[in-house]
């Protein structure tokens, strides 16, 4: 009890700000971070994987011979291993290889703009709303007018007016995921504000911009390195999915989950369409969820057994 | 009481208000005139002005959205540009298809989420939770789009337990229609089970931590008590909180599952109106799924209110 | 009350040992414990938090923390607890023991009626129908002091003042007549005067069950007139006990003169306000020897043995230099 209590970095960090010392506890500071990081096996497994498909992304024309998008009816639905098709060739003749080793950059380029995009957005507003009560009481219900509607049908509607390509994924899944990031950073914000020191600060008028900078930033930090790993996840997860439903990224560019679309049908004998661009996927989501999981229990240990 | 209820019905407003005027606007900001997709490319300049005329498409913007609001109230929602039947006549039928893969998935989330959540609790670092876990997080990793593909590939390809799509109406056949349900059902379900894993587990790790529970346990209740009596009641508000967003989830969010399935619900609908711009039933499904969501809430909020005192006394 | 010493003990704990387990490593919180409570007698366990008596009062009950092990003995009226089956060990909470905590708000559940509360456990261990548990549980918050019992019956914790919640924390501690009370600082969380209150109260049902009460606090002054004798531990060792009287007037431990010197004395004549020194060890780095030792004014070489329990004057303590009588008066004049 007291043994977990003491483990307890909000408390720890509230008492720290509330004695007036500045310097913030270890597990904040980015150094302690990445050295906890390491050592830290569910850490560095995802961390791998994900280093994995990023270079595999990257070097993806090194890698392979074969384009994703090159149609060869000639050799259509090859089995793996067959002919110098790695994973075999989808119903048009594509490489599945290929797909996989390209789809990889839609999903590196999509989830990080997103991630990045509704994060910066959710901060800025989250920090806002958990600082001045007006703003909060409007944002607030636009929040629960937008988090209490499923994010599909809002997606959906994005992407119809838009059409498909790749910035109107992006755009989509953005307006759905600045949401639950920004409730995040609005609680840390809220909490932050109690703080003695920041009320202090405010009183003898420290400028609000600074104090939001020095003092209330460095606090909401930690929950925004650990939403930041889940919002990557629900990107790659979202794009997969808008693409597979035919409302994603455009037909001139691979993706897993286009990839997947036409799997169905062929679902009886080219099982390995489905299968590889989906193992992908899988390992990228399973990734990014551990990575969230594990810098959750480095950086928040009262959250830390969810 | 009453006055809880008329609360949380006003702050449910916002949630039908918002989406509803966004699609609005996105639709009739976007590019494709329904008129055209209507006629065809083959229509003439003068058809395609008469049509638009008779839609109250030439009218201004906001003209536009006034005689919108007002068929909103009225609940005049205009007929089908593509169907050519009245919105509100062509949504029971699809919503019914939606409403028995939610109530089926809801079962199997339920199910497996809540035993698989109160046993890791019970179990906490003890093997079976640690398995639990590890169970859970890979199922929260898994796209329902290719579980679903690897559903159809093992259970009807494979076996041939199932058929690999399509859907058969109650009517028809109680058992032949549930077949057809069945591995939908699993593949929206097991990641809905999962998340409820997690939140079950994490509720009831809080709880037992009270020291009202240690109170009970001093106290010489027996556990079947401490833990039915004392501790699930509790417990059970953050998962309800998550059961009803698994609801919000599963009535709107199984597209993907349908198109895969071949099954005529809401979320096929939604998705086919954008593609055909036909503005009356996307509107009208938006309507439909935001008004059932604010049911969903309420009822959820009723559950609150009836699981703790504090809320119902306020 | 030389009577109670010639009883047998309700409450007889012998070389009690809890270890924790934390991050695999082993732990020890409470090592070598032995006390006894007679029948109508009420024990003080003293000392600052951390010193293992809340830890040594879940030992008794059979609730300690996950992980922890248990050694050495506690007898309940005759009956050793430690053998008995976690069933039989749980049917005795509630029947033969009654526990008070220390926060009532969070100690009892929030969304059961005071009257479920004391049905469940009246109708767990006494065999009552419906009907029957629900007057006898009206008649407790009658007992207790609460006004209107029956109506209050149906009342949520919340709605409670915090007097009125440690009152029905009391009538459930007492309400199937057990002969041993653990209360773990049940006045701390109160006002002063109702702090008072619910000590007399304590004191009532006390005298009215003839209730051997084990009296868990950090505060041996306030309840100087309602225990008979004290048990002050430190750093998981008791290091002092004996008669209440005693240890106020003459504590022979270092450790004891410092817990009562921090407490600002109403005699202006004494004039001793000692504060200790440095703080707890914390668990898993306790020193070898004397446990206080790094704190203490009088520590030598001697005191890095660990020093044995030993009868003194009136009392016992455990500490190679232990403070004498006479000694002690004309030290603290100095």
């Amino acid at each position: 009890m007291s043994l977990e209590q003491s483990d307890n970095l909000v408390v720890e960090q509230a008492q720290t700000l509330d004695s007036g010392e500045v310097e913030l506890p270890a597990a904040v500071q980015p150094w302690t971070t990445w050295k906890r990081l390491r050592r830290n096996f569910t850490a560095v497994f995802s961390i791998g994987i994900l280093v994995i498909l990023t270079v595999c992304a990257l070097a993806a024309p090194l890698l392979t011979n074969n384009a994703p998008l090159t149609i060869d009816p000639v050799h259509r639905l090859r089995a793996p291993g067959v002919e110098g098709h790695l994973f075999g060739t989808d119903y048009l003749g594509r490489d599945v290889f290929a797909i996989v080793l390209f789809g990889g950059r839609t999903t590196l380029v999509v989830g990080l703009l997103v991630t990045a995009i509704s994060m910066v957005i959710a901060a800025v507003l989250g920090l806002l709303s958990g600082f001045y009560p007006k703003v909060d009481a409007v944002l607030m219900r636009v929040v629960d007018g937008f988090m209490s509607f499923p994010s599909i049908v809002l997606a959906t509607a994005a992407a119809g007016y838009f059409g498909p390509s790749v910035a109107t994924v992006i755009l989509a899944l953005t307006i759905v995921l600045i949401w639950p990031s920004l409730r995040i950073v609005r609680g840390s914000a809220l909490v932050a504000r109690e703080l003695l020191m920041v009320e202090a600060g405010r009183s003898v008028g420290v400028p609000e911009s600074r104090i939001l900078w020095k003092y209330v930033f460095p606090i909401v930090r930690a929950p925004i390195l650990v939403q930041t790993s889940f919002i990557f996840s629900a990107a790659v997860l979202g794009e997969a999915a808008l693409s597979f439903i035919g409302l994603g990224v455009d037909s001139k560019t691979v993706s897993w989950g286009s990839a997947l679309t036409e799997a169905r049908n062929y679902i009886q004998n080219a099982w390995w369409i489905a299968v590889f661009p989906g193992i992908a996927l899988v390992l990228t989501i399973l990734a990014l969820n551990l990575l969230g999981d594990a810098l959750r229990d480095i950086l928040d240990p009262r959250l830390a057994r969810r | 009481m009453g006055k809880y209820i008329r609360r949380r019905l006003l702050h449910a407003l916002p949630t039908i208000f918002i989406p509803l005027v966004l699609v609005f606007f996105l639709l009739r900001l976007a590019p494709g005139d329904p008129a055209v997709q209507i006629l065809g490319d083959n229509a003439t300049p003068e058809q395609i002005a008469a049509l638009r005329t008779q839609l109250g498409l030439d009218q201004p913007l906001p003209i536009q959205f006034l005689l919108w609001l007002k068929g909103l109230f009225t609940l005049q929602l205009g007929d089908s540009l593509f169907f050519h039947k009245p919105v509100l006549e062509l949504i029971p039928a699809y919503a019914a298809v939606t409403l028995q893969l939610t109530f089926f998935a809801l079962v199997i989330a339920m199910v497996i989420g809540l035993s698989a959540g109160i046993a890791a609790s019970l179990l906490r670092g003890k093997i079976l939770d640690r398995g639990i876990i590890g169970v859970m997080v890979f199922s929260i990793s898994l796209p329902e789009f290719w579980l679903a593909l690897v559903l159809i590939f093992v259970f009807a390809v494979t076996l041939r337990w199932f058929p690999v799509a399509g859907y058969v109406s109650f009517d028809e056949g109680v058992w032949a229609s549930l077949a057809t349900l069945v591995l939908p059902a699993l593949a929206i379900g097991v990641r809905q089970a999962a998340l409820l894993t997690r939140m079950t587990r994490s509720a009831m790790l809080d709880v037992l931590d009270e020291p009202y529970v240690t109170t009970a346990r001093a106290q010489g209740l027996p556990e079947a008590t401490v833990i039915g009596r004392y501790t699930l009641r509790t417990a059970a508000v953050p998962v309800v909180t998550v059961i009803g967003l698994s609801v919000s989830y599963l009535l709107s969010g199984a597209v993907a599952i349908e198109l895969i399935f071949s099954l005529p619900g809401m979320g096929k609908l939604l998705v086919d109106a954008v593609s055909r711009r036909d503005y009356p039933v996307v509107e009208g499904s938006v309507l439909t799924i935001a008004v059932t969501l604010v049911v969903v809430n309420l009822i959820v909020d009723l559950v609150y209110a009836w699981l703790d005192p504090r809320i119902r006394l306020k | 009350m030389t009577n109670i010493s010639q009883t047998n003990p309700v409450l007889d704990v012998k070389n009690l040992a809890v270890t924790l387990t934390i991050y695999g490593r082993p732990v020890p919180v409470v090592t070598n414990v032995s006390f006894q409570v007679r029948a109508g007698e009420a024990v003080a366990l003293v000392g600052e938090s951390g010193c293992g008596k809340t830890m040594t009062a879940r030992a008794i009950i059979g609730l300690p923390p996950d992980g922890a092990r248990v050694g050495g003995s506690i007898q309940l009226e005759g009956r050793e607890l430690t053998t008995l089956s976690k069933k039989d060990r749980r049917k005795l909470g509630g029947s033969r023991i009654g526990f008070i905590f220390q926060e009532p708000m969070t100690s009892l559940h929030p969304t059961l009626t005071v009257g479920a509360q004391l049905c469940d456990t009246l109708r767990t261990h006494l065999d009552l129908g419906r009907k029957e548990a629900r007057d006898r549980a009206a008649q407790l918050l009658d007992r207790v002091g609460i006004p209107r019992a029956t109506a209050m019956l149906d009342s949520y914790i919340h709605q409670l003042s915090g007097g009125m919640r440690q009152r029905v924390m009391i009538a459930l501690a007492v309400s199937c007549k057990p002969a041993l009370i653990i209360a773990d600082e049940p006045t701390t969380a109160l006002d002063v005067t109702i702090q008072a209150q619910v000590l007399d109260l304590l004191k009532e049902m006390r005298s009215e069950l003839g209730l051997a009460m084990l009296y868990i606090t950090h505060d041996l002054e306030v309840v100087s007139d309602f225990c008979d004798r004290a048990v002050v531990m430190y750093a998981g060792d008791i290091v002092e006990e004996g008669p209440v009287a005693s240890i106020l007037t003459a504590p022979h431990h270092h450790y004891t003169r410092g817990l009562i010197g921090a407490i600002p004395a109403h005699d202006e004549d004494r004039k001793r306000l000692t504060l200790i020194k440095g703080q707890v060890p914390p668990l898993g780095a306790w020193p070898a020897g004397c446990r206080f030792a790094p704190r203490c004014p009088r520590a030598d070489e001697v005191c890095l043995k660990h020093p044995a329990l030993e009868p003194f004057e009136e009392s016992a303590v455990r500490c190679w230099h232990p403070v004498e009588l006479k000694k002690k008066e004309t030290s603290t004049l100095g």
